[in-house]
């Protein structure tokens, strides 16, 4: 049993899935789908502790040898994502039930879980496999069931928010098809490791640098790295918020792995700059989308989208992480991947909170809601001083490490900016604060108790492992450490 | 010649851009789907085509065969194929909601019904 | 006395203070005894201080790691005599403002006092870790920790006004430690590797000239609590805030945590020895100097009462940097000194000020006509705090301008010299006029009847004004940790 975890990983959501249509009652298919998320994060534990124990694992599906048959490959990076994913994954299932109940019919929910779990199940594949063109699949999977969930917001602007999202990601994965096509016909090859051996010979071919351009582009547009990001505020802000929750802390996370992965386990880290400055533009990219995002985020009258705003200049920073391009900067951009799911993961619970009790997410639906909901308010604050940066959260040591790794490479501009857009971050987190703590709550509004246990507890759990990773961030701060150093070849 | 001789590649590239072209400038969401999809067609044209081996026959297995053509481009694509119909099949789903919904597929009445939407909203917040 | 062992004694002042402020949360719905575990708190906090200075003031300096932040960054304490004086001062005036506090927060009826408690008991626990951070990091996260738990003291009134005042000083304070504070800890990080508190400082050779003065810039004017010009506005903004709560953001915790930490991150990071003679070192002299006479100035033209002892307090606060700028050992020991003695003098005015408020519901230093024979105690206490201000005998204020000013001597510094002296003719200028009115004008008509404040508040701030008599007559404990600092600055 033990030695098929990698594709159980994958296996158990996504069977798991077709049986919750089966189990067609709401409070059922929930049990059920928790029940198999938590399966699946169990069995991330496992794998990391095995991939620490005894290095990169190796399956190949039905026995098939590499490189004919697909491979699944788990190293470190793999792992720690697969960790981040499922975690998320099973946290937020934990919250559906009630998150649900005022936004989705019962009749429709086991379908819900239905999408969610083919999401989760796409998520981890993307991850999990070592197959070029099964991370094509997977990633058409996950998008596919994408759409379907952020069509099950209530507002009629999801159905929309959820076409151009399909228009837009179709057209990026198709990017990638391409980008793929080009590989294979260079090489023969499909398996990932293989890829790599045998780039190095062709590396200077035109082809290679296209189907490098058209992948990039293609992983770039579902990243949402400004200004491939227009249709993450729309569909972050009209989802159900439970979706939200989920998509907000692992679909862009795995879209960077995802990077991460063919730029320096695939192309191999010379190839990007022989091509194009790659690293200048990802600084220079990454840094526009902190700025515009921020600047944005600061006028928004809708919460829910203030936030999605906020998401797209947290993937900046990751992606400026890239750009610095030393050992420190790739463990400043996993760093905050962690750490940006259990930020956006507690901010999001806490808002699908709020969208519980009052219906509405618009920022005057806020006013004078520190005193009705306290435990949820104050899990936005802590969400939004992690946010910003402030020491004991983990927030603090994303910024501590990108901030390093860019004195490191002498880049003192980009530092300087990167503190910058810490600070836009203040006013918008503070915008929130103000007029949840100092505006009086409106006469002739009906009374508003606190959120339900059942979103409050997945939201203070991400809140205390926020504090805690920002405290004790050994943990992390080693393994996004030690997998950098196993991508990028040692030394800072 | 070298340019007649890469046809395959002409047609994957004028279908790649005719398919790109709807999907921007169509303002019906339909229109839009069907352009979506030759964009699609063409990326498989691009594989099947790059998998033909010279003299080669069609990959299916014959005893008297020696010369396949590359089978697993094709496998791929099918499941390529595959993934464009679920794609089409979602996104006329979500246009018959739309449709329900807004009363209209064009993207331009939708902009508009969402404003107006928006505007009937902020009025009725200040009454 | 118990033997307590001196790394439980550090721990046990952090704890102390949050322990207390959760007892302060439980008992929130009985006052009495919500003010008690304030004032139990505050004096085992007192007492365990104590029992760390006899340790200090042998040589020794105890020192305790909590637990590594990030691979490479400890949360560590080390207590040497700059960081016992300040604790010592903190924990010292936290019972007395306690005491003051609960006469006045009960004498102008406020609201939500559990709220204000327990946010000073955080915030004094931040001041002891910055007391006892033993490297830069330690630092950051309580300076941080003490901005974020003072924002709500500052805008506790909750009204428009509060909630401005609350954005200019969280705006300026994160602006400064975020955009100026961390990329210097970062990059003395990346150059030295660590981020220790050293006698002699750590920087040494690692930074040539102009780059080495930039550091120091960025550190000045990223510890914005010290409220060098012109990130100073947060000062005057913060006035809106009920005066205890100015109290504790002037004298006891917030802006004493932002000239400590000049302080210590010139001598103990930098080392005098390193900047001596860096080309462009004056850039600070000049800043310090700049803010002492301009801030002199416009305190001149203050009719606010709290308004003018604000920028009373920049200029004051200016002393402690023009201390550390002068680059002498002598100037250091006047730099730590006044640390202490601003403290107790700075305190005593505002708790006067807060007096006259509660009593009469005045604000404005026009208003005070004839007042000090209303209130003869707090007058006399607010002339004995103002000629603390001023540096005249027998104030304890005098002794640290004595050595600020013998170092500036002793290094040459003329223009320092003058800042000086210009100085203490305008502080004179604005503090003289105000008990000149109270004693010897005529009291308007009409005025309300009043007496004294009540009783609590009133023997604080006596207590107070009679330490400040006393400090100079005994300058002992504060003077004998100013002198050891000015030793390991020379080391």
């Amino acid at each position: 049993m033990l030695n098929h975890l990698p594709i159980l990983q994958v296996v158990i959501p996504l069977l798991a899935a077709p049986a919750c249509m089966l189990l067609d009652r709401a409070r059922l298919a929930w049990l059920f789908a928790t029940a198999a998320g938590l399966a699946t994060f169990a069995i991330s534990c496992l794998l990391l502790y095995q991939v620490q124990h005894s290095g990169p694992i190796s399956y190949a599906l039905g026995g098939w040898e590499a490189p004919w048959g697909i491979e699944y490959r788990i190293d470190l990076l793999s792992a720690y994502v697969l960790l981040v994913v499922s975690g998320i994954g099973a946290l937020v299932l934990v919250a559906a039930n009630t998150g649900v109940s005022r936004e989705i019919p019962e009749a429709k929910q086991p379908l819900f879980y239905v999408t969610y779990l083919l999401c989760l199940a796409g998520l981890l594949g993307i991850v999990a496999t070592g197959d070029i063109f099964n991370v094509f699949v997977f990633l058409e999977i996950s998008s596919l069931a994408t759409y379907a969930l952020i069509a099950q917001g209530k507002n009629r602007r999801a159905l929309w928010a959820a076409y151009q999202y399909l228009i837009v990601g179709t057209i990026g994965a198709t990017f990638i098809l391409i980008g793929i096509g080009f590989l294979y016909s260079l090489t023969g090859t499909l398996n990932m490791v293989d890829l790599a051996a045998r780039l190095p010979a062709i590396a200077g071919s035109h082809t290679a640098y296209t189907a490098f351009a058209f992948i990039v582009v293609g992983v770039c547009l579902k990243l949402a790295l400004f200004p491939l990001h227009l249709w993450l505020p729309n569909a972050y802000t009209y989802a159900p918020s439970i979706v939200t929750a989920f998509l907000a802390a692992t679909a862009t996370k795995v879209a960077v792995y995802l990077l991460i992965r063919l730029q320096f386990s695939v192309f191999g880290e010379g190839f990007a700059e022989s091509a194009l400055p790659l690293d200048a533009i990802f600084l220079v990219l990454g840094l526009v989308g902190v700025f515009v995002a921020s600047l944005v985020a600061i006028q928004q009258p809708n919460i829910k989208r203030l936030f999605a705003y906020s998401s797209v200049a947290q993937i900046g920073y990751m992606i400026v992480g890239m750009g610095v391009g030393t050992h420190t900067g790739l463990q400043a951009t996993l760093l905050h991947l962690f750490n940006h799911a259990l930020m956006k993961g507690a901010l999001f619970l806490a808002l699908a909170a709020v969208a519980y009790r009052l219906g509405s997410s618009d920022i005057k639906a806020f006013r004078g809601l520190g005193r009705a909901m306290p435990l949820t308010m104050a899990a936005i604050v802590i969400g939004g001083l992690s946010l910003i940066g402030v020491p004991l959260t983990v927030g603090f040591v994303s910024k501590w490490y990108l901030v390093l790794a860019t004195i490191q490479a002498g880049l003192w501009p980009v530092a300087v900016l990167i503190l910058l857009g810490s600070l836009l971050a203040v006013v918008y987190v503070w915008r929130v604060v103000e007029v949840a703590y100092f505006q009086q709550r409106p006469a002739g509004l009906a009374v508003v108790k606190e959120a339900p246990l059942a979103l409050l507890v997945p939201t203070w759990l991400l809140v205390i492992g926020n504090l805690y990773f920002g405290v004790q961030a050994g943990f992390t701060a080693d393994l996004a450490g030690s997998a950098a150093a196993a991508l990028i070849g040692g030394a800072p | 010649m070298m340019l007649v001789a890469h046809y395959n590649y002409w047609v994957v590239i004028a279908l790649m851009m005719i398919g790109f072209y709807v999907v921007i400038v169509q303002g019906n969401l339909v229109k839009k789907l069907i352009g979506l999809n030759i964009f699609q067609t063409s990326v498989f044209i691009f594989y099947i085509s790059v998998g033909k081996v010279a003299g080669g026959s069609a990959p299916i297995y014959d005893p008297e065969v020696t010369l396949y053509s590359n089978p697993l481009p094709h496998v791929l694509i099918l499941t390529a194929i595959v993934v464009g119909i679920a794609t089409m099949a979602l996104g006329l789903a979500l246009v018959v909601r739309i449709k329900e919904a807004y009363g209209s597929v064009e993207e331009e009445e939708l902009q508009a019904r969402d404003l107006e939407a928006e505007d009937a909203q902020q009025k009725e917040n200040q009454c | 006395m118990m033997s307590l062992s001196p790394q439980l004694a550090i721990v046990l002042a952090l704890a102390l203070p949050l322990v207390g402020g959760a007892g302060i949360l439980l008992s929130g719905r009985r006052p009495n005894l919500r003010e008690g575990v304030t004032l139990v708190s505050a004096l085992a906090l007192l007492a365990v201080v104590a029992t760390l200075v006899p340790q200090v003031l042998a040589g020794e300096r105890p020192q305790v790691t909590l637990f590594e932040l990030l691979p490479g960054l400890e949360i560590r304490f080390v207590v040497e005599p700059l960081g016992m004086l300040f604790a010592t001062v903190a924990a010292f005036l936290w019972p007395v403002n306690s005491l003051y506090s609960i006469g006045y927060m009960r004498g102008n009826n406020e609201q939500h006092q559990t709220r204000f408690y327990f946010f000073f008991a955080v915030a004094i626990a931040a001041a002891m870790g910055i007391a006892f951070a033993g490297n830069l990091v330690t630092l950051f996260v309580f300076y941080e920790v003490l901005t974020l738990s003072t924002y709500p003291l500052v805008t506790h009134k909750g009204s428009e006004q509060a909630m401005g005042a609350g954005r200019t000083y969280l705006g300026i304070l994160i602006a400064t430690s975020i955009g100026l504070l961390l990329p210097a800890i970062i990059w003395t990080w990346h150059l030295t590797g660590s981020g220790d508190f050293t006698p002699g400082g750590i920087i040494g050779d690692s930074l040539e000239g102009p780059l080495l003065v930039l550091l120091l810039l960025m550190f000045m004017f990223g510890i914005g609590k010290a409220a060098i010009m012109p990130v100073h506005r947060w000062l005057p903004a913060a006035m809106v805030a009920p005066t205890p709560v100015s109290a504790l953001l002037h004298a006891v915790a917030v802006v004493k945590a932002g000239v400590f930490s000049v302080l210590k991150i010139v001598v103990y990071v930098f080392g005098l020895d390193t900047l001596r003679g860096a080309p462009g070192v004056e850039l600070l002299l000049y800043a310090a100097g700049f803010t002492v006479v301009a801030a002199s100035v416009v305190a001149l033209r203050q009719d606010n009462l709290k308004r003018r002892l604000a920028y009373s307090t920049i200029g004051q606060l200016s002393y402690v940097v023009l201390g550390a700028a002068i680059l002498a050992p002598l100037s250091v020991v006047g730099a730590a000194l006044h640390v202490a003695v601003h403290a107790l003098g700075k305190i005593t005015l505002f708790f006067a000020a807060g007096a006259i408020y509660t009593a009469s519901k005045k604000t404005e230093i026009s208003q005070l006509d004839g007042i000090g024979w209303r209130m003869p105690w707090t007058m006399g206490a607010f002339a004995i705090g103002a000629l603390s201000m001023i540096g005249v005998p027998p104030a304890a204020g005098f002794l640290s301008k004595w050595y600020i000013t013998m170092g500036a001597i002793q290094a040459g510094e003329w223009l320092a010299l003058g800042v000086i002296v210009i100085s203490t003719l305008l502080n004179a200028a604005y503090f003289l006029p105000i008990l000149y009115q109270a004693f010897f004008k005529a009291e308007q008509g009409g005025g309300k009847d009043h007496g004294e404040a009540p009783l609590p508040a009133v023997v604080a701030l006596c207590f107070t004004a009679l330490l400040t008599l006393v400090v100079f007559l005994f300058p002992g404990v504060p003077f004998e940790l100013a002198s050891h600092l000015g030793a390991e600055a020379q080391p």
